[in-house]
C-alpha cells in the first residue's frame, strides 16, 4: 500500500472522532443517571420512613399494646419485644449450627461430602423464605397444634444458618495456615487448635457474618405469617402466637384507617433503625478494610437477599 | 512368672474424633433439612395432586367453597414469571449501567456510590411494600399509569384497564429496584475480572471509554452478565412481601396477567394472603402447598443456572491468568 | 540511592549522539518525568526518535523503560496514580497538550504488548479490523484491502489467508503476536511501540517477529523495549540504555555496544548485572 493511500485513510478516521466523543459523553450521562435512579428510591424510602414514622413515635407507642382496630391508640410494644425474642431464639439455634457447619466446610472440607454440602448450602440459601415458613408450619405448628414462637424461631434459624456457615467458612479460610501449623507444633489436639487459635483469629469475620444475618432475619415477614401468626399481647410463653415488627407493619397496612397507616410508619422506623444500624456499623467498621475485601464481597452477595 | 503384655491400643473415641463428628453432623444438617422439606411439601400437597393431577399446574380455577373445590396454579405461575421478567427488563439495564460506572470510576466516587446501592439490599421487603403502597403508588398512578392509559389504553392491550396503582406494573417496578443491588454487584465483579491487557488493547486502538466497554469488557464478560441477570430473576421469583402488597390480590382466572394495569397474583403472594385463613380440612391448604412446591422447583432451577454461568466465567478468568 | 556524581552527568550528555538536525524526527520525548504517587519511575528523559528507524530501549528490570514506552501513547491515562510531566511530540504536536484530543492522536501510535492479547471472542479478520470499525470504516473493500496489507506486513498472511474467520485464540503464540502487530498496523499508525514483543515466544517465532520489524521500519518509526541485548543489536538502529529511571546513554546501536562511553552501560552490555 502506498503512502498516499495511507494518508487517505488517516483523513477518513479524523472525520469520525467528534461523533465518537459525543457518543461517549452520552453514555457517561446515561450511566450516571442509572446510578441516580437507583439511589433516589433509597433516599425516598429513608426520608418517608423518618418523616412519617417520627410523628408516631412516643414512649407509649414503643411500650404499649395495640389499641382497638382503627382507634389509633396503643402501640407496638409487643411487636418490638417479639422481634427481639424471635431473632434471639433463632440465633441460639442458627448460630451454633452455622458455625459448626462452617468449621466442617473449612477444616474438613476436601472431600466429596463437603463439596455437596457446600453446593446444597448455597442452593438452600436461595429458597424463598415463605416456603421455609410453610415447612416450619408443617413440622411444628401442625404437630403441636397451635401457632408458636418455636415455629417462628425455627423458620428464621433456617434462613440464618446457611449464611453463618458460609461466612464462618470464609473467615476461617482467611486465617493463615501458619496459625494452624504453630498450634499443631505445640502438640495441641486438632480441635483445640481450631477452636482456640483459628476461631479466635477469625472472630471479626464470624461476628460480622452473624450480625449481618441477624439484620437480615429481623426484617423477614413471610416466614412469620404462618408460624408466630401475630398477636396483640406481650410475650407469655413460647407456645403461643407472638407479634413481631414486620408482621405488625403488614397487618397495619391492610387496614384502611389513617391512624393505622401512621402506626405502620412508626413501626417501620423502629425496624429500619435497628437494621440499618447493624448494616452500616458492620459495613463501615469491618468490611472496608483491605484484608477483608474478598470476605466483604462474598457477604454482600450472600446477605443482600430479598425476603 | 507371667509377663503381662501391655498392649497399647488406639482409643477410638477421642476429643478430635468427637469434634469432627459434631462438625460433620452440623454440615449434613442442611442436606437433611432439604430432604425433609421437599418430602413434607410433596406429602402435604399430595391431596391436590391426587385430586387434580397435572391439571393443577395448568388449571385456572380458584374456588375454596366446600363441595365445589377446584384449584389451579397457572395464574400464579404466570403472575410470578411476568413480574419477575418485567423486573429483569427494567432492573438489569439499570444494574449494568451502575456496574459500568462503579467499576470504572475513581475509588473516591465509586466506593461510596457503590455502598449506597448495596444499602438498597439491606432494606426489608416489608418496608419496600409500605413505601410502594403509601408513597410510590399514588405518584406512579397519577404521573405514569393514567397518562399511558389515556393515550394508549384503547390501542395497546398492555395499557388497557383503568389503573388503580395496585397492579403488575407497580409491583414489577418495585421488584426491579429490589434486584438492582444483587445484579449490579455481581456484574461489577464480572467486569472487574476482564484482564487489564484486553482493556489496554482497546485503548491502544484509540477507543473511547464506551468503545473500550464494547470491545473488551462486554464480549469477555457476556456469560457472567447473563448469569448476574438470571440471579436477579431468581431473587425476583422468590420475593414475597413487597409484591403481595402491591399486586392487587386477584385470584383465579382473573389473576392471569393480561395488562400492566390489572391486578394479579404471584405464587408467593397467594400463599402470603391465604395460608393462615385456609381451612385445614379440604383441598385449600394442600393447593397452597402445591403452589409452594412449584415455586420451589422454579426458584431452584433458575438459581442453579445462574450460579453455573457466573462461576464458569470467573473460572475462565482464573484460567486465563494462569496461562 | 546514590546521587549522580558530576562526571557521569557530563558523560551522559556527551554519550547521547543525537542525530544531526537535518534528520527528521518523527517523535520527540522532551523532559519526560513519570511518577506513581510521589515515587518517580522515569526521571527527566529526553529522546528524539528518527523517522523510519528502530530504536531499542534496554536496561535491567525496573529501570523504567516500559513505563517510558507506555507514556508515548498516553497509556498511563488508564493508570490511577500515574503522573506524567513533559512533552511527547509527534510531528510537532504535543500529545499531552490540553487542546488536542487523545482519541485521534493516540491512534497515530500503535502498540504491541508483551503477551499476545488478541480479542478472544473475535476471529482473525475481526481482530485486525477492530480498530478500523472503531474509526467508522464499514466499506468491505477497504477492510479487506487493509487486512491483506497488514497481515502481509506482519508475515502472517500466507499462514492464515485461507481461513480468516477462524477464532484468533486458535493461533499459536507467535502467530497471535503477529496478529497483534497487524491489528496495530491496521489503524495506519505512524509510530509503532513494542513492549518486549518476543519475550513470550519461542526462538523461531522470535526470529519471524524480528524479520517483521526489519521490514516494517521501511515505513514506520519503531520503538522497542527489550531485555535481550542480542535482539537490540540485530534489530535496532539506535539504542537507549536506562537505569533506575534515568537515561544513561543513547547512541547508534553499534557504537553503544562496541564502545560504550558510560561505565554503567559498559557493565550492563557485558552482562555484569541485569
Amino acid at each position: 500500500m502506498n503512502v498516499n493511500k495511507r494518508q487517505e485513510y488517516r483523513t477518513l478516521f479524523k472525520q469520525n472522532v467528534e461523533r465518537r466523543l459525543f457518543v461517549d459523553k452520552i453514555v457517561r450521562l446515561i450511566v450516571i443517571s442509572c446510578v441516580m435512579i437507583a439511589i433516589i428510591p433509597l433516599g425516598s424510602i429513608l426520608v418517608e420512613v423518618f418523616k412519617n414514622g417520627l410523628a408516631a413515635i412516643s414512649i407509649e407507642f414503643l411500650t404499649e399494646v395495640p389499641g382497638s382496630i382503627g382507634s389509633g391508640e396503643g402501640g407496638i410494644g409487643p411487636a418490638i419485644q417479639g422481634t427481639l425474642i424471635v431473632i434471639g431464639m433463632a440465633s441460639m439455634i442458627g448460630v451454633p449450627i452455622g458455625v459448626l457447619s462452617g468449621i466442617f466446610l473449612s477444616e474438613f472440607g476436601d472431600n466429596r461430602l463437603a463439596k455437596s454440602v457446600r453446593f446444597f448450602n448455597d442452593v438452600f440459601m436461595e429458597f424463598p423464605s415463605i416456603l421455609l415458613g410453610i415447612f416450619a408450619f408443617l413440622v411444628i405448628v401442625l404437630v403441636l397444634g397451635h401457632f408458636s414462637v418455636w415455629a417462628g424461631a425455627f423458620a428464621l434459624a433456617l434462613i440464618m444458618f446457611p449464611i453463618v456457615a458460609r461466612t464462618t467458612e470464609e473467615s476461617l479460610k482467611m486465617v493463615p495456615v501458619t496459625y494452624r501449623e504453630a498450634g499443631m507444633a505445640l502438640g495441641l489436639r486438632h480441635w483445640v487448635v481450631t477452636v482456640r487459635i483459628v476461631l479466635a483469629a477469625a472472630k471479626n469475620g464470624m461476628v460480622t457474618g452473624v450480625l449481618l444475618s441477624v439484620a437480615r432475619i429481623g426484617g423477614e415477614t413471610a416466614p412469620l405469617i404462618m408460624t408466630i401468626l401475630g398477636s396483640s399481647l406481650f410475650f407469655s410463653n413460647f407456645d403461643t402466637p407472638m407479634d413481631a415488627l414486620p408482621l405488625r407493619i403488614w397487618r397495619l397496612s391492610l387496614l384502611p384507617y389513617d391512624s393505622a397507616q401512621m402506626q405502620g410508619w412508626g413501626a417501620a422506623l423502629v425496624l429500619i433503625l435497628i437494621i440499618l444500624a447493624i448494616n452500616i456499623g458492620v459495613r463501615t467498621l469491618v468490611l472496608n478494610k483491605d484484608d477483608t475485601y474478598r470476605f466483604g464481597k462474598m457477604i454482600k452477595e450472600k446477605i443482600g437477599g430479598i425476603k | 512368672m507371667k509377663k503381662k503384655l501391655v498392649v497399647a491400643h488406639r482409643r477410638k473415641i477421642n476429643s478430635d474424633n468427637v469434634f469432627k463428628l459434631g462438625a460433620t453432623i452440623a454440615g449434613t444438617f442442611v442436606l437433611v433439612i432439604i430432604v425433609l422439606m421437599v418430602f413434607q411439601l410433596i406429602s402435604e400437597s399430595y391431596p391436590i395432586w391426587e385430586e387434580e393431577g397435572f391439571s393443577f399446574v395448568i388449571g385456572t380455577d380458584w374456588n375454596a367453597v366446600e363441595g365445589r373445590e377446584s384449584f389451579g396454579a397457572l395464574p400464579y405461575i404466570l403472575g410470578t414469571l411476568t413480574t419477575a421478567a418485567l423486573a429483569m427488563i427494567i432492573g438489569v439495564p439499570l444494574s449494568i449501567g451502575i456496574a459500568m460506572f462503579v467499576s470504572d470510576a475513581p475509588p473516591k466516587i465509586g466506593a461510596p456510590l457503590g455502598f449506597l446501592v448495596e444499602l438498597l439490599a439491606a432494606v426489608p421487603s416489608i418496608i419496600y411494600g409500605l413505601w410502594g403502597l403509601y408513597v410510590f403508588r399514588e405518584h406512579f398512578k397519577d404521573f405514569i399509569e393514567t397518562p399511558l392509559h389515556s393515550l394508549f389504553g384503547d390501542s395497546v392491550w398492555l395499557f388497557s384497564g383503568t389503573p388503580f396503582g395496585l397492579d403488575i406494573f407497580t409491583a414489577s417496578i418495585i421488584l426491579a429496584i429490589m434486584i438492582i443491588p444483587t445484579v449490579s454487584s455481581v456484574a461489577r465483579e464480572v467486569m472487574k475480572a476482564v484482564p487489564q491487557q484486553q482493556k489496554e488493547a482497546a485503548y491502544m486502538l484509540g477507543a473511547t471509554k464506551w468503545e473500550m466497554f464494547k470491545l473488551a469488557i462486554f464480549p469477555y464478560s457476556k456469560t457472567g452478565l447473563i448469569g448476574a441477570s438470571i440471579l436477579g430473576l431468581g431473587r425476583a421469583v422468590g420475593e414475597t412481601m413487597a409484591v403481595t402488597m402491591l399486586i392487587g390480590n386477584a385470584t383465579g382466572a382473573s389473576a392471569i396477567p393480561s395488562s400492566l394495569f390489572k391486578p394479579s397474583q404471584t405464587m408467593s403472594s397467594i400463599i402470603a394472603n391465604e395460608f393462615v385463613e385456609a381451612s385445614p380440612v379440604g383441598l385449600h391448604l394442600p393447593a397452597l402447598i402445591g403452589v409452594g412446591l412449584i415455586l420451589l422447583g422454579i426458584a431452584v432451577c433458575i438459581n442453579i443456572v445462574a450460579h453455573l454461568l457466573v462461576t464458569r466465567m470467573l473460572k475462565v478468568k482464573e484460567g486465563a491468568i494462569n496461562n | 540511592m546514590a546521587t549522580k556524581p558530576d562526571t557521569i552527568e557530563t558523560q551522559i550528555s556527551s554519550t547521547k549522539d543525537i542525530p544531526t538536525v537535518e534528520d527528521k524526527f518523527k517523535m520527540i520525548a522532551e523532559n519526560v518525568t513519570i511518577s506513581y504517587g510521589d515515587k518517580p519511575a522515569v526521571k527527566d528523559v529526553t529522546i528524539k526518535f528518527k523517522e523510519k528507524s528502530v530504536t531499542a530501549l534496554i536496561g535491567p528490570s525496573g529501570c523504567g523503560k516500559t513505563t517510558f514506552l507506555r507514556c508515548l501513547n498516553r497509556m498511563h491515562d488508564m493508570t490511577k496514580n500515574a503522573k506524567v510531566e513533559g512533552k511527547v511530540m509527534i510531528d510537532g504536536i504535543d500529545l499531552y497538550s490540553k487542546e488536542i484530543d487523545p482519541i485521534y492522536h493516540r491512534r497515530k501510535v500503535g502498540m504491541v504488548f508483551q503477551k499476545p492479547n488478541p480479542f478472544p471472542t473475535m476471529s482473525i479478520f475481526d481482530n485486525v479490523t477492530a480498530g478500523l470499525r472503531l474509526n467508522g470504516v464499514r466499506d468491505k473493500k477497504i477492510l479487506n484491502e487493509i487486512v491483506e496489507d497488514t497481515l502481509k506486513m506482519a508475515y502472517l498472511w500466507d499462514e492464515v489467508k485461507d481461513d480468516l474467520k477462524k477464532p484468533a485464540v486458535e493461533l499459536s503464540g507467535g502467530q497471535q503476536q503477529r496478529l497483534c502487530i497487524a491489528r496495530a498496523l491496521a489503524i495506519q499508525p505512524e509510530v509503532l511501540l513494542m513492549d518486549e514483543p518476543a519475550s513470550a515466544l519461542d526462538p523461531i517465532a522470535t526470529q519471524k517477529i524480528e524479520e517483521t520489524i526489519t521490514e516494517l521500519k521501511k515505513e514506520f518509526t519503531i520503538i522497542i523495549v527489550t531485555h535481550n541485548m542480542q535482539q537490540a543489536v540485530r534489530v535496532s538502529d539506535y539504542t537507549g540504555f536506562m537505569y533506575l529511571g534515568d537515561l544513561i546513554e543513547f547512541r547508534e546501536t553499534k557504537k553503544l555496544f562496541t564502545d560504550p562511553k558510560n561505565e554503567l552501560t559498559a557493565k550492563y552490555v557485558q552482562g555484569q548485572f541485569g
